[in-house]
């Protein structure tokens, strides 16, 4: 579906993508992770057709971007990291409106726009404009927007930013049930249980680069342990790399943040119980699943949503 | 699957279409009463005191003027705000640019529209003052035509300043240097002649004097100054290089 090779994105002599490797192949949901300015909707953008590559190859739907854009563009459904909704139409007429640009007929696009607004929750308010519409409903209208032309791919940069636990839960579950229908999915997130959620394969990006590939499963595996103890002290704002040295030996690593002491172990807790063998008395003590932020934390150094 | 039933340059003068049938109530008084007024009394109180020109009463001279210049603001009003709205604040341009609409296509549909609003109001125009006894010859039927030429002659250049440019501030100045001394020059209230020779060159290369001559040469059934064809030629150099013009500056502003 999407093969891209030492794919590269300039603007003037900042590199924004620095020669990315990524295949996705049909039915699949695919993944961009990674923090504010990693690339991911430069990417994203030169999926989507409308950016051209600096340098690299990349083939969509088997066709070069450049050469029969307009005919990739027909069969994809992007959702653009900004909403661009026409804010004077109505709800129901932004995808009518839509669906002309496909080429479909007047009938076949109210039939289709009656139907996604169903899909997305939005019929009761199909007549009114599109200003007043919140957040989260303008979102779920510019998924639904992009899918009127039954798309082979659809593209989703940031689709549950800034939306409300009970908005994101509703978008996952319609995303979901579209790559049940077999719906190629790429889309990008900065949110852990959003890749963990929806994604069968990721790559993790920084600084435009890939910096690790996998299911998410495989990859808390392979840069994660099962379980991570969260230690805090209640004079930890300054000496946590202290406390980090003394903890030294427990599980298969421990990483000093500011705010807390990391520990990675399979079994959470023999390593709680090996800490208060060692005399340490931590304000807090939590043991949770290993998730992908900490495969982001050891990745990077850095943790994802700052 | 229903594909390929529509070329995409229909489907976005559609778009402006479903804008417009929420507007078009407030246009009817810019775009036809307006100028109906204004010709009304220019040409009936003002030309009370001054006769005639060139061997007609002011009223027939100053109609085939009017109508072209209501035109030309038309197109020109048109392509400002609202073009550069698209690209940077509805971003809507953008929407396009990510389906099977190609940036050709949205310039096309962009004056298809255009062509639209100018010939329903230039018709509507010419059916009032017909009523007043302005139109003087048959060939007046030439003057939605002439309109429409000049629609894309101005429409077009300033379609693509509006891609070129990032704040609004910019139209101030083109409305300023560009579109009111070529209204006012253009032979639309008076004859060119009476320009000083300095200045008549602005309106040689305006496209909207052209239209003006063009359209008055209709309605009395006279010859326009230059041969048809010079006028004709001018105008669609305009149209033409200032579509091409638009479609590049569409094109590199929606690549990046
Ligand atoms: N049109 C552009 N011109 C110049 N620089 C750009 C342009 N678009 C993006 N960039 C730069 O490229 C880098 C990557 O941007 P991009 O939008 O791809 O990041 P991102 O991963 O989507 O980040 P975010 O999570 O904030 O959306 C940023 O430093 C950005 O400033
Ligand atoms: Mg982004």
């Amino acid at each position: 579906m999407i093969f891209a090779r030492d794919l590269v994105k300039r603007f003037g002599d900042f590199t924004a993508v620095k020669g990315i490797d990524v295949e996705v192949a049909p039915g699949e949901a695919f993944g961009f992770l990674g923090p504010n300015g990693a690339g991911k909707s430069s990417t994203m953008r030169m999926i989507s057709c409308v950016s051209a590559p600096t340098s690299g190859e990349l083939r969509i739907l088997g066709m070069d971007p450049v050469r029969d854009g307009t005919k990739i563009r027909a069969r994809l459904g992007v959702c653009p990291q900004l909403d661009n909704l026409d804010p004077d139409l109505s709800v129901r007429e932004n995808l009518t409106t839509y669906a002309r640009y496909f080429g479909l007929s007047r009938a076949e696009g109210r039939r289709r726009a009656d139907e996604l607004l169903e899909f997305v929750q939005l019929s009761d308010r199909a007549g009114s404009m599109v200003e007043p519409l919140s957040g989260g409903m303008k979102r779920r209208l510019t998924i639904a927007r992009a899918m009127i032309n039954e798309p082979d791919i659809v593209l989703l940069d940031e689709p549950t930013t800034g939306l409300d636990p009970q908005a994101r839960h509703l978008l996952w579950e319609r995303l979901f049930r579209l790559k049940q229908r077999g719906t190629t999915l790429v889309l990008t997130t900065h949110y852990m249980d959003e890749a963990e959620q929806l994604c069968d394969r990721l790559v993790v990006m920084d600084g435009g680069k890939i910096v690790a590939e996998g299911s998410p499963r495989s990859l808390i595996e392979t840069y994660s342990t099962a379980e991570v103890v969260e230690l805090r002290f209640p004079d930890g704002l300054d000496f946590n790399a202290d406390y980090a040295a003394k903890l030294g030996g427990i599980g298969e690593r421990v990483d000093p943040l500011p705010d807390r002491v990391l520990l990675y172990a399979d079994d959470g807790d023999a390593a709680v119980a090996e800490v208060q063998r060692r005399g340490l008395v931590p304000s807090s003590v939590l043991v949770r699943r290993s998730t992908l932020e900490d495969v982001f934390l050891h990745l990077t150094g850095r943790t994802l949503v700052d | 699957m229903a594909m390929g039933t529509v070329h995409p340059s229909i489907a976005v003068l559609e778009r402006h279409l479903t804008l417009y049938r929420r507007l078009w109530r407030a246009s009817v008084f810019s775009s036809f009463v307006l100028p109906v007024l204004f010709v009304v009394s220019i040409g009936i109180g003002v030309g009370g005191y001054i006769g005639s020109v060139q061997g007609v009463d002011y009223l027939s001279w100053i109609v085939p003027g009017v109508v072209a210049s209501t035109a030309f603001q038309m197109a020109v009003g048109e392509s400002t705000y609202s073009v550069l709205g698209d690209f940077k604040w509805v971003r809507a341009y953008h929407a396009m640019r990510a389906t099977p609409v190609r940036p050709n296509d949205i310039v096309t549909g962009h004056l298809l529209y255009l062509l639209f609003r100018v010939t329903t109001a230039v018709l509507a125009f010419l059916i009032v003052v017909l009523l007043f006894g302005a139109l003087h010859s048959p060939w007046t039927v030439a003057v939605p035509l002439v309109c429409a030429l000049l629609t894309v002659a101005a429409a077009a250049p300033v379609m693509a300043f509006a891609a070129s440019i990032e704040s609004d501030s910019h139209f101030a100045l083109l409305f300023r240097f560009v579109v009111i001394p070529s209204s006012l020059f253009s032979g639309v209230f008076f004859p060119v002649e009476q320009l000083p020779a300095l200045v008549r060159p602005v309106a040689y290369v305006s496209p909207l004097w052209h239209a003006v001559e063009l359209c008055r040469s209709a309605t009395l059934g006279v010859a326009p100054p230059w041969p048809v064809a010079a006028h004709v030629g001018c105008l669609l150099l305009w149209a033409v290089a200032g579509t091409v013009l638009a479609a590049y500056r569409f094109r590199r502003r929606l690549e990046d």
